[in-house]
């Protein structure tokens, strides 16, 4: 007799869809997924809707109602294995923005009646809700990381994801640096490995969208980027992006906020 | 006095979340609501204070699925804003980058949302069990179009390479080589489709829409063009303001849009195929012709169709621009800040997507309006519900749940630019 196949949900919290379309944009491998696990809830691709408990949880997105705090809780009770996927679970996303502003002046910009909207003061991470078994970094996901925490899942071993900084996938790729060679601003130095160093490889500096390397060590680079013309507020605003509340970024950027 | 409700928490193969609710009573539709309720994200206030260089890597944020069209759109905005004109070459690479997010999105939906509800199944993965090879030609043709953005953007989503001025790399001719050759097989695959869809079972449903879409003297549009309507609007981007405007109902965390006369209207492929006909290519005006389509299409069901029909068009103007690509002297012009106000519409594969901004002289964001096809389309959607499923109200409860979402689905409704959450709900009272 054949094997259960390991049942997959993916969830969406506020969030753009784009890593969960990481998974439908594995076109050469998506039906081989497919085949290896039981896709049990995924709105985005099927009106199926297979009960819990979840051997596996690919979560996207991140917490920004009271709704979806108690709603990620019970997905966390479902499921085995809980994956944050994307700098929204990881980082609480560009809506994170939010916590260094008032909410209510944000609502009021963009909606005439803020009194139907509910909405929290904060985005925040999945880990500060759940326990979360792993992280995967980016803005968006890389899909052959994806499939690499899939595949790890399916054979029992902690998935190869590096935590090294985008530095050293420049080197492994060939990349001349552009900032040493044409003087061009680049977060490469602490910004978390996995896009395969594309920025750098177009010609522009890395700007950060996987967060913070393991070990950043941010203040040391923020000083060679005013070296580079970068004043203060731009320097606020390059850690403020995709993961402005992942902690090294946020310090690096307040540590700016209001300087001269 | 018989009560009956049928509730689904969570549509699914849209973009984002919501739901819906329709009210029957004496055997008539009362009402029908779309509603989204997904969490607000407020790009339009965090791009305030931000400089004008940040904004294509921002708004392409908005959504997964289309942030082509998000970052043309600012782009176009911007440079209005900012008296800059990247002239033809780079506007040919724009169209080209374009054409890959029409290809990828487009046959998403095509394969993976829409053509599951003709066909029976719940998804494109149990489709693939009885439908294996639509469902390989379907992937193998979504990853053509992934090709395009992923060698001119950098990745398929989210693209790294798009810049106020230009891009920050151009490709050299040889580079686009190889993707042409898939471009041409995408191309047979794209005719294979338009006939594929063709042969589904359509519901006998039309009605009389306002539609409203880009229209360029000479392209299909996407990149650009002036805002058109059935009833004769001719406008500039500029004038969108003057002409449409946006309300917020309590049922929607999404805008609703409506023309400044009252009326709801209808954007995306269908308002572009009915207002453009004239500018697809001739292999895209036989293959319609071919699969029944003339040179209009009021029924939504066959929007199906019409995608693609848009498909093969975006794989003939790819070939065409590649074809035609001469490697710019430089990958961006120079663009100095300056205060202004710039305005930018584009046609996202769901529809014209508006922008607006307003500079200082530093180079600040000062202010932001973004209006997705999404938020323009809610009305229609809605209307649609009330309009169509009428002669349906006899069906299984699980048949009728069906056809409201088959009807939402037509559109391609992306709830994630608009905003989310979609719940439905069918309300039986008598």
């Amino acid at each position: 007799m054949r094997k259960r196949r390991p049942k997959l949900a993916v969830w969406k919290f506020a969030s753009c869809d784009g890593c969960q379309l990481s998974l439908l944009d594995c076109e050469d491998e998506l039906l081989a997924v497919a085949n290896a696990l039981e896709i049990a809830q995924f709105a985005e691709a099927t009106r199926a809707s297979v009960k819990g408990p979840y051997d596996l949880s690919l979560v996207e997105g991140s917490i920004t109602t009271a709704h979806d705090a108690e709603r990620i809780r019970e997905i966390r009770r479902n499921s085995h294995f809980l994956v944050a996927i994307g700098a929204c679970a990881t980082a609480g996303g560009i809506q994170a923005l939010r916590n260094f502003a008032d909410v209510g002046e944000y609502l009021s910009i963009v909606y005439a009646r803020p009194d139907y909207i509910s909405t929290l003061a904060t985005s925040t991470a999945l880990s500060e809700h759940v326990a979360v078994d792993f992280e995967l970094r980016g803005c968006p996901i890389n899909k052959h990381q994806l499939l690499e925490v899939v595949s790890a899942f399916l054979a029992g071993r902690r998935p190869i994801v590096p935590a090294h900084s985008v530095c050293i996938e420049c080197k492994l790729g060939g990349n001349v640096c552009v900032m040493a060679a044409h003087g061009t601003p680049c977060l490469g130095p602490v910004t978390h490995a996995g896009c395969g160093a594309l920025c750098p490889a177009y010609d522009r500096g890395c700007y950060g969208c996987y967060g913070p390397m393991e070990t950043p060590n941010a203040p040391a680079l923020s000083a060679w980027l005013q070296g580079l013309g970068w004043n203060a507020d731009t320097l606020k605003c390059v850690y403020r992006t995709f993961n402005a509340n992942a902690p090294a970024f946020r310090d690096e950027s307040e540590r700016h906020d209001g300087a001269p | 006095m018989a009560v009956k409700t049928i509730k689904v928490d969570y549509l699914a193969r849209v973009e984002g979340e919501g739901g819906l609710k329709v009210v029957i009573r004496d055997g008539g539709v009362a009402s029908a609501e779309l509603k989204i309720f997904e969490p607000p994200r407020f790009f339009e206030a965090f791009l305030r204070g931000r400089a004008f260089s940040e904004a294509p890597d921002i708004v392409a944020r908005i959504c997964g699925i289309c942030p082509v069209a998000y970052q043309m759109s600012a782009v176009q905005a911007i440079e209005d804003a900012l008296a800059v004109d990247v002239g033809a070459p780079l506007r040919a690479l724009r169209r080209l980058l374009y054409c890959g997010e029409w290809i990828e999105s487009h046959t998403l939906h095509v394969y993976m949302l829409h053509a599951p509800d003709f066909l029976g199944y719940e998804g494109a993965v149990e489709m693939a069990r009885d439908h294996g090879d639509a469902v390989r030609r379907g992937l193998a043709l979504k990853k053509a179009g992934n090709a395009i953005i992923s060698l001119l953007g950098g990745r398929e989503i989210h693209p790294i390479n798009v810049r106020v001025g230009g891009f920050y790399r151009t490709p050299r001719r040889r580079e686009l080589q190889p993707l042409a050759e898939e471009l041409k097989a995408a191309r047979d695959a794209a005719l294979e489709t338009v006939q594929w869809a063709a042969r589904f079972d359509f519901p006998d449903r039309e009605r009389d829409y306002e539609f409203v879409a880009l229209r360029h003297e000479t392209d299909y549009p996407f990149y650009e063009g002036r805002i058109v309507s059935t009833s004769g609007l001719n406008i500039a981007p500029a004038e969108y303001d003057a002409h449409f405007e946006e309300t917020q109902v309590e049922h929607s965390t999404a805008l609703h849009a409506h023309m400044k006369n009252g009326g709801a209207y209808l954007v995306g492929p269908l308002a572009r195929y009915n207002l453009n006909f004239d500018r697809l290519s001739r292999l895209a005006k036989d293959a319609a012709r071919e699969a029944g389509l003339g040179p209009v299409c009021a029924n939504p069901y066959r929007s199906i169709i019409v995608r693609a029909v848009e498909v093969l068009y975006a794989c003939d103007e790819a070939l065409r621009l590649i074809d035609a690509y001469e490697e710019p002297e430089r990958p961006f012009v120079d663009v100095t800040a300056r205060a202004g106000v710039g305005y930018g519409a584009t046609e996202a594969p769901r529809g014209l997507l508006y922008h607006r901004y307003e500079i200082t002289t530093d180079g600040m964001i000062k202010d932001a309006r973004i209006v997705p096809p999404t938020s323009q389309n809610q009305p229609s959607i809605e209307e649609d519900l009330r309009r169509f499923i009428g002669g349906w109200l006899e069906l299984p409860e699980a048949d009728l749940r069906h056809r409201c979402e088959q009807t939402v689905r037509n559109h391609d409704p992306c709830i994630s630019c608009a905003t989310h959450f979609l719940r439905l709900e069918v309300e039986h009272a008598s």
